[in-house]
């Protein structure tokens, strides 16, 4: 491991802590917008987080240690997978580490430790979360494979730098196989990071939560790292989506310019992914919890689908 | 070396396993001197023989002949790549079951303890053999040794009812089972009248006779392992047994089951045709799918690991399927991908669900209670138990870092490459199994967050499970071995494939490591490093590196401040534990989903009932579309079977006289 590419991995890596929280930001504004209201600051997230790690953390006499622990192994979770995700750059000393499949399994570790906590406390809601948290993954993680597993035939490799590198280096056409997947991928997005229509991160209804159920018993430092840990799942999967869809501007290796030139490619395409993102929310609405899986097994289908074209068509 | 002795080490252990049992039933009461006696010494004993089999793995066959058995009929004893590596298999699991056993097994009703060591020894014994065979005869014997040690201790209590009623319905598909074998090996042998397995090698069969000896053998060893439509006593079976025999039969004996399908498939018969891995990938499909959607909806937590075992069997059975098909298209070292995969997760299997296995067996214990809907809270007032079981629960999801993702990882990355399949439909039928895998994978997770969480997590939902304590120093050793070797194998995989290579260039000609290298310690890449990779250690650390900041720098900018407080729940006052989900609850949105996979009785309770009650039975199906009928139609032909008892001489003579005119007739024409 050279110097160069530590260097590159913590530059990637303050580029995640540092753009995460800005995109939920802006997501939040574009909403305020696009619903005629008047929007927070771009930086609210950041002021959210610094007043929840000064507040004192309250936590329930029956907490184990698991439910201590469970948000810094969220937040570890997401912050690695935002490093290991080629946003910038291709060189990536940790990209050998792990590959597409490590990815998704990454992403499921830290819904089995958020789930396993909201369960510790032994509250109602805490477990209806836990329940509806599993049920969203085990339809979601499956469908995610199948985007990504499209992807890695198109470039005869798991590991997402390769992919990058072979579909950047193709030229402007739209492959159907990508489409179905491109599909598919938006909607497994919106149910991971508790979108509407599947959720809404903004509700304070009880009942129809399910990221707020998760987290209902934490707070102060632990709140704010799951906070952090969810814009941070934001926006990997926004940096996942890019990397398969729209890898053009990513720098390869050794490229200082192309380098320095990523960083605002990057920040172009996650303002129009955000806006994306906001105008969906503002333009649907939240469905029943019994519709998600129709929801999540239309996304699923889809990804098989894209596998199906790709190995049919070869395209 | 180890090697050149490896033969005689591994014959001494199984013999050492014999005395030691022995030496149980000949005390079959003195409780102190099997428990911490004999079970420790035999604990001793699978470590050698976990030497002894890792060590042979990479040295060429041995053989021998035992002048045991019937005249002319010496037991031929054959220790190869693969029986090593299910030898150790055997030898890791059942280290960490018997050190386990020895503070597990008490005095109380049921089989008195020195019987329940000759049986367990008598078990381990008979599967070593099983092994180790080298003809049908010594496989049969010790097939039936084994079938019948287990039955024993399936029914310890054999009082209760539904006990006996698992140990019939075990017995019963064992032996149809067994016959399924016998008959497999009748066609293998190919009319010479010689059982050895040497000279079932030799033969060249047709295909069609190939294929009855494949059909035959996945029907067996299928029963044994429970595959669909052959899981029906699983479920029964392994949660009435007691949990270190639990943990044997479900971590080791269906891993013997699927050494038979590998030993048959791979060694006996020539070359494989391609439509039985379609057959198997089916199979395992159907098995992993149907195993996993069940487990989430069980209420006992040992059927519960009962489901989840009719899973993993059903994802072996798949990569086997996948090997076959590239093997029969000589497409080798994609057969040397998948075997590698399919051979390490029956490694990562059987100590994983042997851990689990164990994890409840001391929940048992310290709580009497197997009913999900009765525990919780278990990990403040069983630390040990809770955080190994944790261990367990992640290797059995499927999660990294553990080792059941390296297996996970392998078996996808097997599925993925598979470009350049003759046959068209064929290539577009294999990434639709992926797609199988990864959902099976999914709900693995949802399943294993039920188990932990209901058991471990959130608030005891009995009172007096305050007082349930934690497993005995001898326990916690047991639980902490597998839990070493769950988290060893996931974070230094290359090392045990490294170990694997032997095995897949003895079976499909080709090993990972001659199209390249399997990887350095630190990378994990099968194939190649451009098209993938993968590297626990790096993983891990860098994890746990992120953790670490996270935590230094929330101390020092912040503070660490807690305040201890009753839980919050959206302001709620009055919650009781039952207000918990219980694990009907946690599994309702499964059964919703997946409800054309169940048989369910609901009874609701009207508005109007003073003491309302509300109860749903979830039955297996195919009981009722395949086992009852079978049930049915067999009483209907014995009872017109009956008919011919007449209970007098003079007709028994005319039968007789009738035979013996048709078996004259016959022989003239």
């Amino acid at each position: 491991m050279s110097l160069e590419g530590i260097a590159a991995q913590a530059f990637s890596m303050v580029a995640a802590l540092v753009l995460a929280p800005l995109l939920a930001g802006w997501v939040g504004q574009c909403r305020a917008w696009l619903q005629n209201r008047r929007a927070p600051p771009l930086l609210q997230p950041f002021r959210t987080l610094h007043k929840l790690f000064r507040k004192e953390a309250v936590m329930a006499h029956e907490a184990s240690p698991l439910y201590r622990s469970a948000p810094y192994v969220v937040f570890a979770c997401m912050l690695l997978a935002g490093m290991i995700i080629p946003t910038l750059s291709t060189n990536l000393p940790l990209a050998p580490a792990a590959d597409a499949i490590a990815l998704v399994g990454l992403f499921a570790l830290a819904r089995l430790f958020i789930s396993l906590a909201a369960m510790d406390v032994g509250t109602a809601f805490g477990t209806l979360g836990a329940r509806r948290e599993m049920l969203i993954g085990f339809l979601a993680e499956p469908a995610l494979l199948m985007v990504f597993f499209t992807a890695s035939l198109l470039s005869s490799s798991t590991s997402l730098a390769r992919i990058v590198e072979s579909v950047s280096r193709q030229e402007l056409t739209i492959l159907p196989s990508l489409a179905f997947a491109g599909v598919a991928f938006t909607m497994v997005s919106l149910a991971e990071n508790a979108r509407i229509p599947v959720d809404n991160p903004a509700t304070h209804l009880e009942l129809t939560m399910i990221h707020e159920a998760l987290v209902l018993e934490y707070s102060g430092r632990h709140l704010a790292l799951l906070e952090w840990a969810a814009t941070l799942k934001l926006f990997a999967y926004s940096c996942a989506g890019i990397a398969l869809f729209f890898p053009w501007g990513v720098a390869h290796a050794r490229d200082y310019v192309a380098l320095a030139l990523a960083v605002p490619v990057l920040v172009a395409k996650l303002a129009a992914g955000g806006f994306f993102l906001a105008l969906i929310e503002t333009t649907l609405a939240k469905m029943r919890i019994f519709r998600v899986p129709e929801f999540l097994a239309t996304a699923f289908l889809l990804g098989v689908l894209a596998l199906l074209v790709h190995i049919l068509l070869g395209a | 070396m180890i090697g050149p002795a490896a033969m005689d080490g591994v014959v001494a252990v199984v013999t050492a396993w014999l005395l030691l049992g022995i030496a149980g039933a000949v005390r079959p009461r003195q409780f102190g001197f099997v428990a911490h006696v004999l079970f420790p010494a035999s604990a001793a004993v699978s470590l050698v023989l976990a030497g002894f089999a890792v060590g042979a793995i990479p040295a060429p066959p041995q053989v021998a002949i035992l002048p045991l058995g019937l005249p002319g009929l010496p037991f031929h004893l054959r220790l190869d790549a693969l029986s090593s590596f299910f030898l150790a298999i055997l030898a890791l699991a059942s280290a960490g079951i018997s050190i386990f056993g020895a503070g597990y097994f008490r005095t109380g009703a049921g089989t008195p303890p020195g019987i329940i060591c000759l049986q367990y020894h008598l078990f381990l014994a008979a599967m070593a053999l099983v092994l180790l065979a080298d003809d049908a005869y010594v496989f049969m014997v010790s097939w039936e040794l084994m079938a019948l040690a287990s039955f024993f201790l399936v029914t310890t209590n054999h009082r209760v009812p539904e006990i006996q009623h698992a140990g019939y319905l075990y017995l019963l598909v064992a032996h149809v089972g067994a016959i399924a074998i016998l008959l497999a090996f009748g066609v293998l042998q190919a009319d010479t009248g010689d059982y050895t397995f040497d000279n079932m090698r030799a033969q060249r069969l047709s295909p069609f006779a190939a294929s009855a000896g494949f059909l035959l053998a996945l029907f067996g060893f299928g029963a044994k392992a429970g595959l669909l439509p052959l899981h029906a006593w699983l479920p029964e079976a392994h949660p009435a047994a007691p949990s270190p025999v639990s943990a044997l039969m479900s971590g080791v004996m269906l891993k013997t089951a699927i050494y038979g399908m590998l030993r048959v498939t791979f060694d006996l018969v020539d070359t494989p045709l391609w439509w039985w891995g379609v057959v198997a990938l089916v199979l395992g499909l159907v098995t992993a799918l149907f195993g996993v959607v069940f487990a989430a909806a069980q209420v006992d937590m040992k059927r519960l690991l009962a489901y989840s075992s009719i899973e993993n069997i059903g994802l072996l059975v798949m990569g086997m399927g996948l090997a076959i098909v590239f093997h029969a298209y000589h497409m080798d070292s994609l057969a040397a991908l998948a075997l590698s995969a399919m051979l390490l997760h029956a490694l990562n299997h059987a100590l994983f669900k042997s851990l689990l296995f164990l994890g409840t067996g001391a929940v048992l214990h310290a709580t009497q209670e197997r009913n999900l809907g009765k525990l919780g809270g278990l990990l403040r007032y069983m630390p040990w138990v809770g955080w190994t079981t944790l261990a367990g629960v992640i290797a059995s999801a499927g999660l990294p870092p553990s080792n059941g993702f390296v297996s996970e990882w392998l078996l996808l990355q097997s599925f993925l490459f598979t470009g350049g399949l003759p046959n068209p439909y064929l290539g577009m039928l294999v990434p639709l199994f992926a797609a199988g895998v990864a959902l099976v994978a999914a709900l693995a997770g949802y399943v294993m967050v039920k188990f932990f969480g209901v058991i471990f997590l959130g608030r005891p939902r009995e009172e007096r499970l305050a007082q349930a304590h934690d497993a005995g120093r001898l326990e916690r050793l047991g639980l902490l071995w597998l839990t070493a070797g769950c988290v060893l194998i996931g974070i230094f995989p290359v090392p045990v494939l490294d170990l694997i290579d032997p095995i897949l260039a003895a079976l499909v000609g080709h090993g990972l490591a001659e199209g390249g290298r399997i990887g350095d310690w630190l990378v994990l890449a099968p194939v190649s490093a451009e098209r993938a990779s993968y590297s626990p250690i790096v993983f891990v650390i860098a994890a746990l590196l992120l953790m670490g900041l996270a935590f230094v720098l929330v101390r020092k900018l912040f503070h660490g401040r807690i305040r201890r407080a009753a839980p919050w729940d959206c302001g709620f006052p009055l919650q009781t534990a039952r207000m918990q989900d219980t694990a009907e609850g946690f599994g309702q949105p499964i059964r919703q989903i997946f409800e054309p996979f169940f048989r369910m009785k609901r009874e609701l309770p009207s508005p109007f009932d003073s003491a309302p009650r509300y109860r749903v039975t979830v039955e297996d199906p195919l009981w009722h579309w395949l086992y009852l009928p079978i049930a049915w139609a067999t009483e209907r032909v014995s009872r017109f079977i009956g008919l011919l008892q007449r209970g007098r001489i003079s007709m028994y003579l005319f039968y007789s006289f009738i035979t013996l005119v048709a078996l004259l007739f016959l022989t003239q024409a």
